[in-house]
């Protein structure tokens, strides 16, 4: 019989064991940071999804592919453009490619599909495009941040703009019929009638309409202004449109009425249109000189909403990842640095996370120039630090309903 | 609601006969291929935004409009006469399959699209002489849409006498009212179906390059054309001309005005009159067979 070294073969096990995890703690620090992309290839909302993987692209081309000292992996999903498509690439994500951090999704229907996953899975998630309102208001979810603004947030500063700089008293109102389109052209309504403003008419023709030749028909003559807001390809389609009914009244609208990113299809018909946006290509600052030239080389193109959303979503997710050294690991920490970034810079100047999740950031007021051949939306204003709930106390703006279609109702209509 | 302006009602009328004959202009194909051939061609708003596409490339390459439709037409009936002879003619007698097929094959050409013209919305420029509005009665109305309607009051005449002149049109008629006996006339069937199947892919592919100017071209135009072919031919009646351009304009008026006047209806109001005339006719104003 001989007699098993307890001791020496629990050392041994020790040692082994102690190796294991230091062999771990290394790898961790040497395994990629992994994030999750979702984008949208296919169908109506394509041409976004392009420019959102060209925003973060170029973003991971300019940091030579390392974030806080760690190699990053990018994982690029394509949902299809629907809820259960976002859902499932989520999941995937997720639970397959093990993502520290999901930038994404493009709509916000997709967004309010992936919400409950993303909280019980406590996956930090950085929203470059959608919008909604409720997002980062009245449902607000402690693992989702957003590196764009809210639907509503740059159309009550041109609610402002257009009632005390433009000094317009009355103005017709047509937008998309969809949460979008009812949530920007709500934001411009309330603070344009609380200027003194009046809001005369609302129409809403449904997203997919053939022809906008009968709402044109419809708009009132006896009016300083319309205001559009159009998503995707509505807002060239209305522009063309409204110039071929030889419609005189200026056009305001929402930031993608005149996107960058349908602004080079258009014609003279967007010259003087007149948006509200957390962006415009034509900012006169060196920083966004500098990004401008560096999207128009690698893409040709100008940056627009989805460009700028990505591209800062990255910078939101570096600056998060540099306040934990790299540990994207401690999901706690990593997502309370997402939330409390500090000041973030990028092309559109500084900005900062409020207590919701929303970026309190300077709207800017673009008008369409031609310039060198070009259609760009140049700055003709600033409201600098201008949070979603504009200069309203946020308890009392969270205890109103979202803005939606009647809300706030329009009291000056007219028949 | 009738306390309106004349302007109004001058404006939203032409309003709808634009659109009605844009709905025209795509539904006159599908009509013919549905009636002769019983296939529901799910393909054919795809075959629409394909013919826009194309037609944007010739008036990009410096072409002229007509030259456009043209190209369009004949690329797209190119690409109908194809998928007749080697998809659909395989599953001859498996009506079901066919359907799907066509559905199939709509997505394949949208993901084409989308991988040729990028996901881009575009605009397609219409002629230059016909830029500008017409002014009556203090409002203004774009030439370009009195010119589509013209287009499509033409083309429906020429159809129509291809149809009732002239010895292929009866052959088409024929076979559209009883396949069997026309076969057995000999009349040749097979050759015909891809005749049909041929000219109404021309007339789509020619529909989208007339839409185009009114509509933009953007990924999603395919899906967005489909039900309103759709409803026309349904409403009008399957294989039946006069129905496919009564149909139309009858949309075109029922969609215009029920949406101006009662705009909380716009999403029911282009199925309403679809959905009572199944009730009452099922085979359609027009129809020479049932749906």
């Amino acid at each position: 019989m001989f007699r098993i070294p307890f001791r020496a073969v629990a050392r041994a096990f020790g040692a082994a064991a102690a190796c294991l995890l230091l062999a771990q703690s290394v790898q961790a620090q040497t395994e990629p940071l992994r994030i999750g992309f979702l984008t949208v290839r296919s169908g109506a909302l394509a041409a976004g999804g392009r420019q959102l993987e060209e925003g973060i692209q170029l973003f991971l081309k300019e940091r030579n592919n390392i974030i806080a000292g760690r190699k990053v992996e990018l994982i690029i999903a394509d949902t299809g453009g629907n809820p259960a498509g976002a859902k499932n690439k989520t999941q995937e994500l997720v639970e397959r490619n093990h993502v520290h951090v999901i930038i994404g999704p493009l709509a916000a229907f997709e967004a309010i599909a992936i919400d409950d996953y993303i909280r019980q899975t406590k996956t930090p998630t950085v929203a470059d495009s959608a919008a909604a309102e409720d997002l980062t208001q009245r449902k607000v979810n402690p693992w989702f941040v957003r590196s764009v603004g809210s639907s509503a947030q740059p159309n009550q500063a041109l609610g402002e703009y257009a009632a005390k700089t433009l000094g317009y008293k009355r103005i017709a109102m047509i937008a998309d019929d969809f949460a979008y389109g009812h949530e920007t052209a709500a934001g411009f309504q309330r603070v344009f009638e609380d200027n003194g403003g009046k809001v005369v008419q609302k129409l809403w023709p449904p997203l997919n309409v053939a022809d906008y030749g009968s709402y044109i028909g419809q708009l009132k003559q006896n009016v300083d202004a319309v205001y559009a807001g159009f998503a995707g390809a509505n807002g060239l389609r209305f522009l063309k449109q409204y110039k071929e009914y030889g419609m005189k009244a200026p056009v305001l609208g929402s930031m993608t009425t005149a996107d960058e990113g349908i602004l080079k299809q258009m014609g003279d018909e967007a010259l003087g249109v007149t948006t509200g946006g957390w962006y415009a290509a034509g900012i006169d600052s060196p920083d966004n000189k500098r990004f401008v030239a560096a999207v128009n080389k690698e893409y040709g193109v100008d940056p627009g909403y989805y460009t700028l959303g990505a591209y800062s979503a990255g910078v939101l997710v570096e600056a998060a990842a540099k306040a934990v050294n790299g540990k994207v690991e401690e999901k706690e920490a990593f997502m309370k640095a997402l939330r409390n970034p500090g000041t973030v810079h990028d092309a559109r100047g500084d900005w900062k996370i409020d207590d919701y999740g929303n970026p309190v950031m300077t709207m800017f007021i673009r008008k369409v120039e031609r310039k060198n051949g070009k259609l760009v939306n140049t700055v003709v204003k600033a409201y600098p630090n201008t949070s979603q709930f504009w200069t309203y106390d946020p308890k009392a703006f969270l205890a109103a309903p979202v803005y939606s279609r009647d809300v706030p109702p329009a009291k000056n209509l007219e028949p | 609601m009738f306390d309106k302006p004349l302007a109004f009602w001058l404006i939203q009328s032409l309003n709808s006969l634009s659109l009605g004959g844009l709905l025209f202009l795509l539904s006159a194909g599908f009509s013919l291929i549905f009636g002769l051939m019983r296939i529901a061609n799910l393909a054919h708003g795809a075959y629409f935004m394909l013919g826009a596409y194309v037609g944007l490339s010739v008036l990009r390459a410096g072409y002229s409009f007509g030259l456009a439709m043209l190209a369009a037409g004949l690329a797209v009936a190119l690409l109908g006469g194809l998928i007749e002879r080697f998809v659909l003619r395989r599953l001859a007698g498996n009506p079901l399959a066919q359907v799907l097929a066509t559905l199939g094959i709509a997505f394949i050409i949208a993901d084409g699209c989308l991988l040729l013209w990028t996901g881009d919305p575009q605009q397609l420029p219409s002629p230059e002489w016909l830029q500008g509005v017409f002014r009556i009665e203090g409002a203004a109305f774009p030439k370009y849409r009195v010119a589509v309607v013209a287009f499509a009051i033409l083309l429906a005449g020429g159809l129509w006498l291809l149809l009732e002149k002239t010895r292929t049109g009866a052959m088409i008629r024929a076979g559209v009212d009883d396949m069997e006996m026309a076969r057995g006339v000999g009349i040749p069937v097979s050759m015909l179906f891809t005749a049909v199947f041929c000219l109404g892919s021309f007339l789509v592919g020619v529909g989208g390059v007339l839409g185009g100017p009114i509509l933009s071209v953007y990924p999603g135009l395919d899906t967005d054309m489909l039900p309103l072919a759709l409803v026309v031919v349904i409403l009008g009646g399957v294989g039946s001309l006069i129905g496919a351009f009564i149909g139309s304009f009858l949309i075109g008026f029922v969609y215009t005005f029920g949406q101006t006047l009662t705009p909380d209806l716009a999403y029911m109001i282009l199925f309403l009159p679809m959905i009572i005339v199944l009730a009452i006719r099922p085979r359609g104003l027009f129809g020479r067979i049932s749906t």
